[in-house]
């Protein structure tokens, strides 16, 4: 909403309030002032002239050189470029020295040979916006009446002397949508009166009813009234009425539209003129569209309706989709005479959801979406009928032709100040209360303690008491409210033994040398299921914006991927990410995907360079290894976590596992396959990624300090030889499987394949150690304990070396 | 006799003097000291001398044998420091070459806000709730005093799975899910999380962002307790020397509503390219919950009040490490994440 300050003085005094201390006392009382704009934009020497005379330029075709009257027998050569500059006219001349928007300095020239003393302006030279010039000066020079005064102030005359307030309404108050809203609230906080427009006008003997008839079929508009104007004159509006229009964003017309346009503004009632004759009938019948009619709008398309969008008709065919927009076919032309002027009341919801259909908005569905006064849809049906007269030569008929049956009742709140004071912390005594409420012009009356408002039908958003906590606290003001913290907490605050643990996870990845990396949770369809620990039913947005983020991703490793990608291409050497976040897998009974946590790492290229010491060592699959088992460690669950060889699309097929958590999947590792890894020209690149839901909320037992060590442990090594594709792991089982409780630990020290092997073959060497917390073994003990090892292990089909 | 071990003496000493290292002093005790060098066989000899000059000689030789011993030893002493010393000597190494640095990672900027507000607020008494990023439309907008068609629920602005199901839009569905959980007890909750809205990615739109929220429900909550705990808020966020202020302002599921500026922390004030010369920079929404909220999750709002409040994660993060770019905050180039590695303050 834009708030010309001139038009604003019309109801309510604001002189000697500075333009910027004005917005700001309305930004701390409610409504939020974007921006304080200056008309004028610092421009000077900007005067009305007179067009003596007009003559082709001897040497330029398009230009014209003008004798133009700036002041009393002042006149002056100016050379005018535009095609409807014409003799005679009164137009606006900057000045040489004069400062125009955008930095434009105008000064004596001479063009082709021609001397020019100023320019003569358009509206948009002077700072005004091309969509809201009268469409008669969009293309060129803005012509004044014929009675303005050469040499006078030009800015004043078009209204450039004026400072607007832009507002940023919230939804709820679409009160503020028109200049005597706008009054009524800056009244409140300056402790002012509102004048309200004084309407008065003269009626011819016909009456209004012998015209038309109106009635209503739709509960969907409980107020239609009519007002029908005869003998008008179609013509341009008087030059304030323009300014002002121009002023709040509208471009000027015609006087009738411009009068209905101007009550929209004034009001926040939106009007509609029909062309009486044009309507080809004496009724007006609002009714639900029939499915499939159609009507062509002013902008001249042609609308196809449907059953639940309302219109207005002529008893037969649609002249008009109710608050949304006219119809071309009893559209105000020149030749209009009379004019039948609509003010109703049309249900929001409605509106709203014709209006976002046909894709038209509009300043006036924009007010009945959110709720029109009930109280000044006839009020301002009688306002346009004064302007009509008062303004375009109009004859108003006696009498309006209404269907009403709008409940015009004010909303009742009752309240106390107890509650108002104990909501908000505070103790407003209740003269300050009512002080402001009767400001707001709420009309109030305290009785038995209790606060009894009627709040006026311009505050749809008043219904409730907290609606007047709300009130009487802005206008009180925030800075007021004391500063203090709740009491009675019976609560301890603390993070859930997930959370924690999820911040450990955290901390082991980040101790491990990784960023953590946060990713979008929407992917491509093709991208969803990759990489994904069990792919199940996809979740699809109904209307994505792209192609790229439709899909919810099962996955976190193909965007880690992309990270990657994006780093090597911005020639990092080493990439190392990870991230926790949820992936979205099937659908769950309340018809939402199962949501799990996962935790995905992606390591690539060095990742240990320490480079004068020569000492280097590229990511491989156990350093991605390491960095899991680290986790598993500081989780507790080192003992029940087993990796085993397994196939996963995308990924290395000799160099990937899966990962077991008791034997149940929770993970997978591994290299990234070359065809990948070129996708986005990366070097060694490992992946995993762990099912987090399932690993942090394993159940660990308590932790309980075992003795250290008294007794020497006994260690010893075992070589065998064995089949290049026989996983370390399941020897290592079969060892902690024979070996008795006196096995305490099983190490892989050493792992040959090469020339002194047989093909086929490989050399693992283990170290085991035997402990007794209570004593020291025995060789006998040892023995015995490591020959069940041996004798296991030969049984399993281990050569011994 | 006297005379040969005075000149054997004398050879001894020499030889130690001479000695360059310890293996030639050890030659050195070997060849004099030794059993099969001269001093000894001097006191083999002995037994050819009379009874009376046996006690002198012996006497004597002792002391030869105890000088040269001690000698040696100082010898001894004097090498083997000197071994150590050029030992030292070899061992030097250039001390302003890098060291072995281990390898560290960092949390994400955002994580690092939201665990700072996190820890804040648990500081409080506050608990963390957390919920599914797929919502249904009656946790994301019904349950928030939004009903169907309310202008304020844009189809623009949600991304629809069906019509039931929805991206969340903020992290508000929590809060009316542990309201239902509760059924009437206090809450005192934070609820930090993913959402997401149908925005084109630019500098400062992203269709997925972060959001933590906070709802206490209770007996008598006022709200100053809430300008105090956002006052509490700021300061952590932005320094003591912060001040707030509220401006009226709506959303459906609070009244009344507020908007939250911070003191601009850059100019204190004054005016600044950062708080657009208004002094105050707008940091967050928040207000008293709405009583058709509190009544549709089973409150009776005639007994219980409560506030809630909204941050978003990227704001803070964008503000308070001057981030000019929010599609830095999801590129993630490791020049950027490594730049929250160290410790604030
Ligand atoms: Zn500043």
């Amino acid at each position: 909403m834009l708030v010309s300050l001139n038009w604003l003085r019309q109801y309510v005094d604001i002189d000697g309030i500075a333009p910027e201390e004005l917005a700001e006392k309305i930004t701390r009382s409610g409504i939020e002032v974007d921006a304080v704009i200056d008309r004028s934009q610092g421009m000077t020497n900007v005067v009305v002239g007179h067009v003596v005379s007009k003559e082709k330029h001897p040497d330029a075709d398009k230009l014209n050189v003008c004798q133009v009257e700036v002041g009393e027998g002042d006149i002056r050569q100016i050379i005018c470029g535009a095609p409807n500059v014409a003799a005679d006219q009164k137009v606006i001349v900057a000045l040489p020295g004069a400062r125009l928007p955008g930095g434009v300095k105008i000064k004596k020239a001479k063009m082709r040979g021609q001397e020019s003393n100023g320019m003569i302006c358009s509206l948009q030279e002077l700072g005004v916006e091309g969509r809201v010039v009268p469409k008669a000066y969009a293309e060129g020079i803005y012509v004044l009446p014929k009675d303005t005064v050469p040499g006078s102030d030009a800015l004043e005359l078009i209204g450039l002397r004026d400072t607007v307030l832009e507002l940023g309404l919230t939804p709820n108050r679409s009160d503020a949508l028109s200049m005597l809203g706008v009054a009524y609230e800056v009244a409140a906080i300056l402790s002012q009166e509102v004048k309200l427009p004084e309407i008065q006008y003269q009626t011819v003997s016909e009456k209004a009813e012998d015209y038309i008839k109106v009635s209503v079929e739709a509960k969907e508009n409980p107020l239609y009234a009519a007002k029908v104007v005869k003998n008008v004159k179609i013509a341009e509006s008087p030059l304030w009425l323009q300014h002002y229009l121009m002023a709040a964003g509208v471009r000027p017309h015609n006087n009738v539209v411009d009068i209905t346009n101007y009550i929209l503004m004034e009001y926040g009632q939106p009007l509609h003129a029909f062309d009486y004759d044009a309507l080809k009938s004496s009724e007006i019948l609002v009714r639900l569209a029939n499915e499939g009619e159609k009507i062509v709008t002013l902008d001249d398309q042609e609308r196809s309706l449907k059953a639940h969008n309302l219109v207005i008709t002529n008893g037969q065919e649609p002249v008009a989709i109710a608050g949304v927009m006219g119809g071309a076919n009893s559209e105000v032309t020149s030749d209009t005479t009379t004019v039948v002027i609509e003010a109703a009341y049309f249900d929001g919801f409605s509106v709203r959801r014709t209006s976002k259909e046909l894709g038209l908005r509009s300043d006036s569905s924009a007010r009945f979406e959110k709720g029109v006064d009930p109280n000044r849809v006839l009020i301002a049906g009688e306002r346009a009928a004064q302007l009509l007269a008062e303004l375009a030569g109009g004859e108003v008929l006696e009498g309006t032709v209404a269907v009403d049956d709008l409940d015009k009742s004010p909303a009742r709140v009752v309240v106390s100040p107890d509650f108002i004071n104990n909501r908000l912390g505070m103790k407003i005594s209740l003269e300050d209360m009512l002080s402001i409420l009767n400001r707001l012009q709420f009309d109030v009356e305290a009785a038995n303690g209790m606060l009894i408002i009627d709040a006026p039908t311009r505050r749809q958003d008043i219904k409730i008491e907290e609606d007047i906590v709300e009130e009487i606290a802005r206008l009180y003001g925030y800075d007021e409210i004391p500063m203090t913290l709740p009491e009675g907490n019976e609560q301890i605050g603390g993070l859930t033994p997930y959370q924690a643990k999820r911040r450990i996870a955290r901390n082991v990845m980040e101790g491990a040398g990784l960023y953590q990396a946060v990713t979008y949770s929407l992917t491509s369809d093709e991208l969803a299921q990759k990489f994904a620990l069990k792919a199940e039913d996809t979740t699809k947005l109904l209307m994505p914006m792209s192609e790229e983020r439709s899909t919810l991703r099962q996955s976190l490793i193909p965007h880690l991927i992309e990270a990657a990608g994006y780093n090597v291409a911005r020639k990092a050497d080493s990439v190392a990410l990870y991230e926790i976040g949820s992936v979205f897998l099937g659908k769950t009974e309340d018809e939402l995907p199962y949501e799990e946590e996962h935790l995905a790492l992606v390591l690539s290229g060095k990742w240990v360079d320490h480079a004068w010491q020569g000492e280097k060592l590229t990511v491989d699959f156990f350093v991605a290894k390491g960095i899991i088992e680290s986790l598993f460690e500081k989780l507790g669950l080192t003992d029940r976590i087993s990796f085993e060889k397994a196939n996963v699309d995308g990924l290395h097929p000799g160099q990937t596992a899966a990962i077991l958590l008791d034997g149940e999947k929770v993970g997978i590792i591994g290299g990234l396959h070359p065809i990948e890894r070129k996708k986005y020209d990366l070097k060694e690149t490992f992946v995993a990624e762990l099912n987090l839901k399932a690993v942090l909320g394993a159940e660990v037992e308590e932790l309980v300090y075992a003795s250290v060590p008294r007794f020497p442990a006994i260690t010893r090594d075992i070589a065998l030889e064995l089949d290049r594709s026989k996983p370390a792991g399941e020897i290592i089982e079969v060892i902690r499987a024979a070996g008795t409780k006196l096995l305490k630990e099983v190490k892989v020290f050493d792992v040959y394949e090469g020339d002194k092997m047989e093909a086929g073959k490989k050399s693992v060497a283990f170290s085991l150690t035997y402990f007794d917390p209570e004593r020291t073994l025995t060789d006998e003990e040892v023995v015995s304990a490591h020959n069940k090892v041996l004798k296991a292990l030969t049984e399993a089909g281990a050569e011994l070396r | 006799m006297e005379q040969q071990l005075k000149q054997l003496e004398q050879e001894a000493l020499a030889k130690l003097q001479a000695a360059a290292n310890l293996k030639e002093l050890n030659d050195v005790r070997v060849a004099y000291l030794g059993k099969k060098g001269p001093i000894t066989d001097l006191l083999k000899g002995m037994g050819k001398l009379s009874p009376e000059e046996r006690p002198k000689m012996g006497a004597l030789v002792n002391a030869v044998r105890e000088n040269v011993t001690a000698q040696l030893e100082e010898r001894v002493a004097v090498l083997e420091e000197q071994a150590i010393l050029e030992q030292l000597e070899k061992e030097s190494i250039d001390v302003t070459l890098p060291g072995r640095k281990v390898r560290q990672g960092n949390r994400h900027p955002l994580t690092r806000v939201i665990e700072e507000i996190e820890d804040l607020f648990v500081s409080m008494g506050y608990e963390i709730a957390e919920g599914p990023e797929v919502e249904k439309d009656y946790y994301n907008f019904e349950a928030l005093n939004l009903p169907k068609g309310h202008p304020a629920r844009d189809m623009q602005d949600t991304f629809y799975i069906t019509e039931e199901t929805l991206l969340r839009t903020h992290t508000s569905p929590v809060q009316a899910r542990t309201m239902e959980l509760k059924k009437g007890e206090p809450i005192r909750i934070i609820c930090p999380g993913k959402v997401f809205r149908r925005d084109n990615d630019d500098a400062t739109h992203s269709h997925q962002f972060m959001q933590i929220e906070g709802l206490v429900i209770g007996e008598n909550i006022r709200m100053s307790d809430l300008k105090g705990t956002l006052d509490a808020l700021a300061k952590k966020m932005f320094g003591d020397d912060r001040e707030i202020r509220l401006r009226p302002s709506f959303f459906p599921f609070t009244e009344p509503s507020v908007e939250m500026d911070i003191s601009c922390f850059k100019c204190g004030g004054k005016g600044c390219n950062v708080c657009k010369h208004t002094g105050w920079i707008e940091i967050l929404g928040a207000g008293m919950v709405h009583p058709n909220v509190l009544e549709m999750a089973g409150y009776d709002s005639k007994k219980v009040s409560g506030f809630a409040f909204g941050i978003g994660a990227e704001r803070i993060a964008m503000l308070k490490y001057g981030v000019d770019d929010i599609r830095h905050f999801y590129t993630n180039d490791s020049r950027f994440l490594s730049q929250f590695h160290r410790t604030e303050g």
